[in-house]
């Protein structure tokens, strides 16, 4: 019997104290337009951010991500549901007022003004001293390493030098949580992969509460403490990195990040088991709140499969290799079931032959999903 | 050594070759500018040549002018000279013009700065396809003639007017208020002419303004006033810089309005002109203020256009 603790309902309270929680989000419904048009953007979306974690908002284009992000910022009011800082109701707080920072995806930086004084911007209009704007100022150019570039225009930078600025103009101030929209959607690759590094040193060197937007999942998944997965205005799991990998609980989830074999079968033993085509019967991992009994999907990674003989003890299930693609890091092996369906296996090694007749092992217990 | 000087001769050939090349195109250029070179010749310089040159000569006693050379006119603009025994006294009612004037048309810049700017944010605030609508809204009244709309405002202002009228109605004063034919009726004649001048440059700034930067501002702990000041008012520059010289010039130069609204009795700087080469039949003294206004006016520009723009730099 599987049934599974890490897999949280979206919809219910999260194991974390009160304490804990940074943003809270309470029924939060957003909708623009009237009539025909109308367009919900966030559907009762229910979720906790902790302090001093990296937490991801991932999710397919027009799902509600930068809505939701603006809504914490105060650029757009709920038409129901509350959001609380800290603990404490900010509904009512303008934007100015509210302790929360924004990296937006086009930067915005101050064309006018040169690097120093975008990065001191914050601090000036808070009404700091001249002295301790200069030393914030100084600090903050140093975590970014741009020393060098304080006093140029804006417009004389690099994108990447661009994105930079806009960080440390937004960490200036010391917000309590810091708001990144696709940050690094507009660099290239390599780029991309230095600044993930960098966001994730200066989260962990400033201890602040990144909430991070992408529809990146790899980057999701490489960054990120805690992962929201998102679609069409609601919040589908929240996990960790590992949970939202290897326990997807929605159909959704599974099928948005990275490869997976999606089977059908029929539950046994209440949820405890699940029937695959083959005859086979291997333990279930049900989400909460599924039915315990009748035909549902299951997931499981290419990487978690083997290949052995196909009367091997531990095949559970037939098939013909159709294909083999290396991909420099192992092998793509597509099977193609006898029960029908295909299903692809990832090795590091093997020695199938297109053709040949093969068993596939698959883990004791498998994910599975709710539609 | 021997094969240098057959190289320097064709060397020389071609420097001569490429000079004839140069030479016509250089001509070529010149032939093209000539139309525009005719015309601003003709309707440019010349009048100004003649300006210049009645300004230096003696009134006609009909007017025109007799071809005498005499300085009078510009000593006239300061200074009295006594009919009976030529003694000069400095006398300031022609600089008292000129000042009131330039205080007239910098009131008028600097309110209809502070009445078109919010209008120019409204227009450019507004969906794109709605835009055009209000510009055309804006620029409405020059559809009817200067003559006509100032008329339009002597109605509104007199004493029996639409403002005296409905105060009255209200019971906040029992006497009409004078508006016209003082400084105030000429102050608002002066707005409301030149109002869509501020607007437009204004506008075109402002739609260029990005309203992300805006929102940067909001997030970084800028109020209202603050993101006005720090971040639009700035981007937005170029605008106010061109909306206060198209006010301000055509303003200081102004005749209908203080003519009208003024009663004849409010002088500006171009009703004094008028009246050099009408009634007074003082054309040398008519073309002296001209020139005088057109100095005052290239100076202070030159001035406001460096200040505004050494600003702009220093910023940041
Ligand atoms: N101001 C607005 N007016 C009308 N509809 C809007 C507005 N802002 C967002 N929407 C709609 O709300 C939905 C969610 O938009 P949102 O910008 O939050 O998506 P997103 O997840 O950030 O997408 P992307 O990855 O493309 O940035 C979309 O259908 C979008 O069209
Ligand atoms: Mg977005």
């Amino acid at each position: 019997m599987a049934t599974q603790t890490e897999i949280r309902d979206p919809g219910t309270p999260q194991a974390a104290a009160a304490q804990d929680v940074m943003i809270h989000a309470e029924g939060v419904i957003k909708t623009f337009g009237e009539g025909a048009g109308k367009i919900t953007a966030l559907d009762n979306v229910t979720v906790d951010i902790r302090k001093n974690e990296f937490f991801t908002l991932l999710g397919p284009s027009g799902c509600g991500k930068t809505t939701l992000l603006r809504l914490i910022a105060g650029f757009e009011l709920p038409d129901r549901g509350q959001i609380l800082l800290d603990g404490q109701e900010i509904g009512h707080l303008p934007p100015y007022k509210r302790p929360v920072n924004t990296v937006f995806q086009s930067y915005a930086l101050f064309p006018h003004m040169s690097v120093a004084r975008n990065i001191g911007f914050g601090l000036e209009m808070q009404g700091r001293p001249k002295a301790e704007i200069k030393t914030a100022t100084e600090e903050m150019l140093a975590l970014v390493q741009m020393e060098h570039l304080a006093n140029r225009q804006t417009d004389q930078l690099s994108g990447g030098q661009q994105q930079r600025v806009a960080l440390a103009r937004a960490l200036a101030p010391r917000p309590k949580v810091l708001l990144l929209d696709e940050p690094l959607s507009a660099l290239d690759l390599k780029l991309r992969k230095e600044m993930q590094i960098e966001l994730k040193r200066l989260q962990g060197e400033t201890g602040i509460t990144f909430v991070f937007v992408t529809h990146d999942q790899e980057e999701a998944l490489t960054m990120s403490d805690r992962i929201a997965v998102m679609q069409a205005g609601c919040i589908l799991q929240v996990g960790t990195p590992k949970e939202i990998y290897n326990n997807p609980a929605r159909r959704f989830v599974a099928d948005f990040i990275g490869d997976i074999n999606i089977l059908e079968g029929e539950l046994q033993q209440d949820g405890g088991a699940v029937l695959l085509p083959g005859g086979a019967s291997i333990g279930a991992l049900l989400p909460e709140g599924a039915a315990r009994s009748g035909k549902v999907s299951i997931a499981i990674r290419p990487e978690n499969m083997g290949l052995t003989a196909p009367d091997a003890a531990d095949a559970s299930l037939t098939g013909e290799v159709t294909n083999i693609v290396y991909f420099g890091a192992g092998h793509n092996v597509h099977v193609a079931l006898d029960g029908g369906g295909e299903v692809l296996v990832r090795r590091a090694q093997t020695d199938a032959q297109v053709g040949a007749k093969v068993g596939l092992a698959v883990p004791d217990a498998v994910q599975v999903l709710v539609d | 050594m021997t094969d240098v000087t057959p190289q320097t001769a064709t060397d020389a050939r071609l420097a001569e070759a490429r000079r004839q090349t140069m030479g016509a195109a250089r001509r070529r250029r010149w032939q093209l500018l000539s139309p525009a070179l005719l015309i601003i010749g003709l309707f440019g310089l010349f009048p100004l040549t003649i300006t210049l040159v009645y300004s230096f000569l003696s009134p006609g006693s009909y007017g025109g002018v007799r071809w005498e050379f005499s300085t009078d006119a510009y000593v006239q603009f300061l200074f009295d000279r006594d009919i009976f025994d030529d003694t000069l006294s400095f006398s300031a009612t022609y600089l008292n013009i000129f000042a009131r004037s330039i205080g007239l048309a910098l009131g008028a810049t600097i309110g209809s700065l502070i009445i078109g700017f919010p209008t120019a944010y409204f227009i450019a605030s507004k969906p794109a396809n709605q835009r055009n609508l209000w510009l055309f809204l804006i620029t409405l009244p020059f559809w009817v003639n200067l003559l006509i709309r100032t008329y339009a405002i002597l109605l509104i202002i007199r004493d029996e007017g639409i403002i005296n009228l409905s105060l009255i109605w209200t019971g906040l004063i029992d006497q009409p208020i004078g508006i016209l034919y003082t400084d105030t009726a000429i102050f608002i004649g002066l707005i409301y002419s030149y109002l869509p001048f501020m607007v437009l440059p204004l506008y075109a700034s402002l739609e260029k303004l990005d309203f992300r930067l805006v929102e940067a501002a909001y997030d970084l702990y800028a109020s209202r006033l603050q993101v006005l000041r720090h971040v639009i008012v700035p981007m937005a520059k170029p605008g106010i810089v061109a909306g206060c010289i198209l006010v301000f010039i055509p303003a200081l130069g102004a005749y209908i309005t203080p003519d009208l609204l003024g009663g004849g009795k409010q002088l500006m700087i171009g009703n004094l002109i008028a009246l050099q080469f009408g009634g007074s039949r003082n054309w040398p003294f008519g073309a002296a203020a001209a020139l005088i206004l057109m100095v005052v006016v290239m100076v202070s520009l030159t001035v406001y256009v460096r200040y505004s723009g050494k600003e702009g730099n220093g910023r940041g």
